[in-house]
């Protein structure tokens, strides 16, 4: 107990010198707010956990549980199986959401912030119209302009390609509009040091404003991939040989009542993957903000 | 506005390297974003169903939507009283919900932050709530409303059009910590930590006059990302509805200005229409983008 009592005390001691203006009914206040609220939004994480690992017959368990009885992976060997029977193998599925996320986010976030320098910390002929024309472009339905987008991509010959749905997702003014915001707070002292240090606008971007706003473009890292993750071709890709595997899941998902089992062990594949990025960007974040200490 | 007598050449030689920069992306929003656009708002001006060539008919669609179309009506009043609560509220939320959770040591940041993130991470996860508010008594509200003797006999949630909307908003707002969330999460992480220090020597007391004197002025930008975020995300609403309230919804109860264009573009390909009915909602996002900045800009 007294060890314990010990271990306690150093904590709030050594809570007390990280932090100034920080009570310690607040700090409580806070965590129970967070834990309340946390545990309302966790919710559907629980539930397609949950629902992976369950039999047949407690799936169709009315009302359904939050908890398993007797848990199997049989939803897992039975999702082996139908893959095996594919006429394309699953690695080339892979493949394919490999080249799209890959390609579709690289392009997002490098185009995105390139263009976003500029029109963040400079005033030059047209900036101001640009920098509306972006802040519009996020209004206008995208659902009423994948019509056109189609007529264009098939006089460009590119239906059918990755690019088909790569390049509608990089001309999205999102990741700019995104990574603008920030580049604005970068002090002129730091470009005004740069240029005369000889640097041009060039290398004053790659070497200084990417470094600084590296919270911004990991979190655009984390948006474009789950957006990419979540394309399914739709019409834009039709030779099976190019769909992506997000495709073929949502294939086996509208297979019928039958294939619940397995529908839930790929609702928590699907789920899977953009959490994994999620938590590799974000402890990158901490890493180099751990190292460096202060805001760049 | 400033009149510019620069000859083209020089202002080319002074700037070469900024419009170097942003000619890639500029090249691919061009033609996949800002082509598309302008081919829709030409298209609400014509009769197209896809069939045949599209024909031009001037302002009818937009007589007809305003002036004839009573659905329309109904979709513009749920559309707006949605927005008026699920924008507030949720831009309201996701920044005190990041500032709070700014307000914990790393780890435990990275946790909650995906714990709060996962509504919009995990698809459509979302159909739970068809479950919770099912219309038999297996429904988990009716189930437990009974059982606590709230209720004597079983609501039918979806098929009653006065909970239609409250059960939306209550899904929309709980999948609404998403983008404009993690951004105010890099926002804070952003904030130069040098100046609450700065602050707490110049007699800066506790956490909320941090929160007022330097974190809300000094993140003016994320904040400006986050409004129009959540302008377009809550006038925008649509597959919530479809999915949960079913399409058409009972009594169009749950009928938003977004539904209608799905209807008109995806059921009855009347497209020159349905891209009138874009060319409306956008104007009403700009309407409110203006609003929302002017009041933003009277903060700090």
């Amino acid at each position: 107990m007294r060890k314990i009592y010990r271990f306690l005390v150093s904590k709030l001691r050594a809570r007390k010198l990280r932090r100034r203006n920080r009570s310690l009914m607040g700090d409580i206040g806070l965590t129970l707010i967070l834990a309340f609220f946390g545990l309302f939004s966790l919710f559907p994480l629980i539930f397609t956990v949950v629902n992976a690992f369950k039999p047949l017959s407690e799936i169709f368990i009315i009302p359904p549980r939050m908890s398993v009885q007797n848990p199997t992976l049989n939803n897992f060997f039975d999702l082996a199986t139908i893959v095996e029977s594919f006429s394309v193998p699953l690695s080339r599925y892979i493949f394919n959401t490999g080249m799209i996320t890959g390609l579709g986010t690289l392009g997002t976030v490098l185009l995105g912030s390139m263009a976003a320098f500029p029109l963040a910390k400079y005033t030059f002929p047209g900036s101001k119209l640009m920098s509306n024309i972006i802040v519009y472009a996020l209004m206008f339905n995208a659902s009423v302009t994948a019509i056109p987008n189609y007529l264009i991509m098939s006089k460009l010959g590119m239906i059918d390609t990755y690019w088909a749905v790569i390049l509608p997702a990089v001309g999205s003014t999102l990741g700019l509009y995104l990574m603008k915001n920030f580049m604005v707070q970068i002090p002129d002292e730091m470009l005004e040091a740069a240029k005369i240090d000889g640097a041009g606008e060039f290398k004053t971007y790659w070497r200084v404003v990417m470094p600084l706003c590296k919270p911004a473009w990991i979190t655009l890292i984390i948006l474009s991939f789950q957006q990419m993750w979540g394309t399914t071709g739709g019409v834009f890709i039709y030779t099976e040989e190019l769909k992506p595997v997000t495709y073929v899941l949502q294939q086996m998902v509208s297979g019928g009542i039958s294939r619940t089992g397995v529908s839930s062990a790929i609702s928590l594949i699907m789920l899977i993957v953009p959490v994994a990025v999620f938590v590799l960007s974000q402890s990158n974040v901490i890493e180099t903000m751990a190292t460096s200490g202060v805001k760049g | 506005m400033k009149k510019n007598k620069e000859p083209l050449a020089l202002i080319w030689k002074r700037h070469k390297y900024k419009y170097l920069l942003i000619a890639p992306f500029a090249s691919i929003f061009l033609v996949f974003t800002l082509v598309p656009v302008v081919v829709s708002i030409v298209l609400s001006f014509t009769s197209f169903n896809m069939v045949e060539a599209p024909h031009f008919n001037g302002l009818t669609n937009y007589i007809n939507l305003l002036v004839r179309d009573d659905v329309f009506l109904i979709a513009v009043k749920n559309t707006m009283l949605f927005a008026l609560i699920t924008g507030p509220i949720s831009y309201i939320m996701c920044f005190l919900f990041a500032w709070m959770i700014n307000e914990l040591p790393p780890i435990p940041r990275s946790i909650i932050t995906l714990v709060f993130y996962a509504p919009s991470i995990s698809g459509n996860a979302y159909m739970i709530w068809k479950l919770i508010f099912s219309s038999d008594t297996y429904g988990w509200a009716n189930a437990w409303l009974l059982k606590l003797g709230f209720i004597q006999s079983r609501i039918l949630w979806f098929e009653t059009a006065k909970y239609v909307m409250p059960i939306l908003i209550i899904v929309q707002l709980w999948l609404s910590l998403g983008v404009s969330f993690l951004a105010f999460i890099a926002g804070l992480q952003n904030v130069d930590k040098s100046w609450y220090e700065a602050a707490a020597v110049e007699g800066i007391k506790n956490r909320w006059q941090e929160l007022w004197y330097i974190t809300l002025p000094s993140m003016k930008p994320q904040l400006m990302f986050g409004a129009v975020m959540q302008i377009t995300s809550s006038l925008s609403v649509s597959q919530i509805s479809i999915d949960l309230a079913g399409f058409p919804s009972i009594s169009y109860s749950g009928h938003t200005i977004l539904t209608h264009l799905h209807d008109y573009g995806n059921v009855r390909y009347e497209l020159g229409y349905a891209c009138t009915i874009a060319v409306i909602l956008f104007f009403i996002m700009l309407l409110c983008n203006i609003i929302v900045q002017k009041l933003l800009r009277k903060l700090g």
